[in-house]
């Protein structure tokens, strides 16, 4: 059987080793269900007696929509750090002067960090019993935002550790990090919003009706999280009529976190090569 | 056969040269010792070795394969520590070298014996289930040189191994590079601590603002020493007078004068040396002492390194 590569293997045990991850996972759950049990608290309190089944897929949505906040929390918060603070540590040049390849070393830290937050997302499926308690949601809605989740959780992965990278202090990286996602997570969703505005006016003023959702508005809406997972748990999250992509969106979703996580990824190998360190990729 | 090549190597920051066409042969099997003030250039030119840097001109080569086009094959050859590096938290020290054993594709089957192995030699081996980062200093520094061979490296780069040691762990340190040596591996040192140096090296090189300056067997770069031989002189009476009959004598490249005696430096052969204290004494003087002050690795150092200044 082939071994694990040794980075992997190092930051897992040092990982699992460690006081704090058993700590984060109880307080990600805690959080998770916190909220969970809370909305059920408060539907209760406004029809007191019983408990609307129908309600179960607010709770499921509340769940989900926690579940994303804590992931774009917490993925680049654990990838942020895992290439700057071998620098930092100053045990950066030792592991490449190793045999392995810098894109193994980043590859195996990415690995290392989502297989962590995979614990996390898992460990919080048991939460998800609640709703089937009471029905209303088809397994395969489940089943499409934890793929969801993992595509999601891929990228915001692969920016921590390229921003990781890239910046020399962890400090940096974080923030930077914290940026990126951000901006994807609330500020496509925004600009979506905002560029459809604009066209909207724009057709307002020729005294016409948009026929379509213009491309880019269409895009930014198949790319933004929280417009995506509203939509596969069936609300109605989009700008303007809609319009034909390539595909559908949810596929959209998936190959843009795919490929972009995948380039990012061969960047930051390209990167930490040392060789490489005062090129620029494209001159 | 050598096994470190390095031709014309230059590395430039913006406007300040690292190194500046520095060349140095080291042949297989020796110590060589390379020394330098802070920012000769030193660090820059192990770097490079160790594949971590890409110089702006020149080449260096590590048993034939070149650091640049062949870093992966340079990479298997060397074992490299760096002047300042740190620990995992939360590994065993036998955990930290298996580890390090793995990423260069050591057998598992193998690791833990080579384990053993390694951490004695680095007297370390008391101490295989301690948690690194609770290691001292002088400790980590051996844990350091350990896992520098656990590849069995033919060629050894060591950045001021025993830096910021106490004097035992120093001398601790030493003995391992002393025994390395005997295992014929090909060394290269830097350090401040320049008697160590001359203790444990075959050969030194010394830079200055990323310059060779000189280069040689430990006796040959202190003898080489401004070209001169040191000579004391001591004489009876008139040192005054002795002072300015060196001073006009040629092949005496300067005079100091010295309570009761004069240290000259002098350019001459050994003939030239016996001429001159035929002629001290042909003048009256009576000469008490006439020998060579055997010139140290440091005075080669703070002569050869003052005069690029």
């Amino acid at each position: 059987m082939r071994e694990l590569n040794p980075v992997l293997l190092k930051e897992l045990r040092q990982r699992f080793r460690s006081y704090r991850s058993p700590l984060v996972v109880v307080l990600y759950l805690m959080v998770l269900g916190g909220f969970s049990l809370g909305f059920i608290y408060l539907r209760w309190r406004s029809a007191p007696a019983f408990f609307q089944p129908g309600s179960s897929k607010e709770i499921f949505t509340v769940l989900s929509m926690a579940q994303l906040g804590l992931l774009a929390f917490v993925v680049p918060g654990l990838t942020a750090g895992v290439i700057s603070g071998e620098r930092e540590r100053q045990t950066l040049n030792v592991l490449l002067t190793t045999e392995l390849s810098p894109l193994s070393i980043v590859v195996s830290k990415m690995v290392a960090a989502c297989s962590f937050t995979a614990l996390l997302l898992f460990a919080s499926l048991p939460l998800y019993s609640l709703v089937f308690m009471y029905g209303g949601l088809a397994p395969v809605q489940i089943l499409g935002v934890l793929a969801f989740f993992l595509v999601s959780m891929l990228l915001y992965a692969a920016i921590g550790v390229s921003c990781s990278t890239y910046f020399k202090r962890t400090g940096v990286s974080t923030v930077t990090s914290y940026g990126i996602v951000f901006f994807l997570v609330v500020g496509t969703g925004f600009l979506g919003g905002f560029i459809y505005e604009l066209y909207q006016h724009q057709a307002r003023m020729a005294m016409t009706n948009l026929q379509e959702t213009p491309f880019i508005v269409q895009l930014l809406q198949d790319t933004n999280p929280v417009m995506v997972m509203l939509r596969i748990l069936g609300e109605q999250a989009t700008f303007g009529p809609g319009r034909d992509m390539w595909l559908p969106y949810w596929g959209t979703y998936a190959v843009t976190c795919i490929v972009l996580s995948v380039l990012l990824i061969l960047w930051s190998g390209w990167k930490l090569n040392p060789m490489n360190h005062n090129r620029k990729l494209f001159r | 056969m050598n096994a470190i090549e390095i031709k014309s190597l230059t590395k430039v920051y913006g406007t300040n040269y690292a190194l500046r066409e520095f060349t140095l042969n080291i042949e297989a099997g020796r110590v060589y010792g390379l020394i330098g003030p802070n920012g000769a250039g030193k660090t820059t030119a192990m770097s490079i070795l160790a594949t971590l840097l890409a110089p702006d001109g020149g080449t260096a080569t590590v048993g034939g394969y070149d650091v640049v086009k062949e870093p992966a094959a340079v990479r298997r050859l060397i074992g490299y520590m760096p002047d300042f590096f740190g620990v995992y938290d939360g590994l065993k020290a036998s955990e930290y070298l298996e580890f390090y054993a793995a990423a260069y594709r050591i057998p598992a089957g193998e690791r833990p014996r080579l384990t053993r192995d390694l951490l004695e030699l680095v007297n370390l081996a008391d101490k295989t289930d301690t948690y690194v980062d609770l290691l001292s200093r002088g400790m980590k520094q051996r844990l350091a040189l350990a896992r520098c061979l656990v590849h069995d490296p033919a060629v050894l780069i060591l950045d001021e191994p025993a830096s910021g040691l106490d004097p035992r762990a120093r001398a601790e340190m030493k003995e391992v590079i002393r025994q390395l040596r005997r295992m014929n591996k090909t060394i290269l040192i830097s350090s401040h601590i320049l008697p160590e140096l001359a203790e444990m090296c075959d050969n030194i090189a010394i830079l200055e603002q990323g310059r060779l300056v000189a280069n040689g067997t430990v006796e040959e770069v202190t003898a080489a020493r401004q070209g001169a031989r040191i000579l004391k002189i001591d004489v009876a009476e008139k040192l005054t007078e002795l002072i300015e009959f060196l001073n006009n004598r040629p092949g005496v490249a300067s005079v100091d004068g010295e309570p009761g005696w004069a240290r000259i430096s002098f350019t001459g052969n050994k003939t030239a040396q016996g001429q001159l204290l035929r002629d001290i004494m042909d003048r009256g003087w009576t000469v008490l002492e006439f020998a060579e002050i055997k010139g140290n690795l440091e005075d080669a150092f703070m002569a050869m390194t003052g005069e690029v200044e």
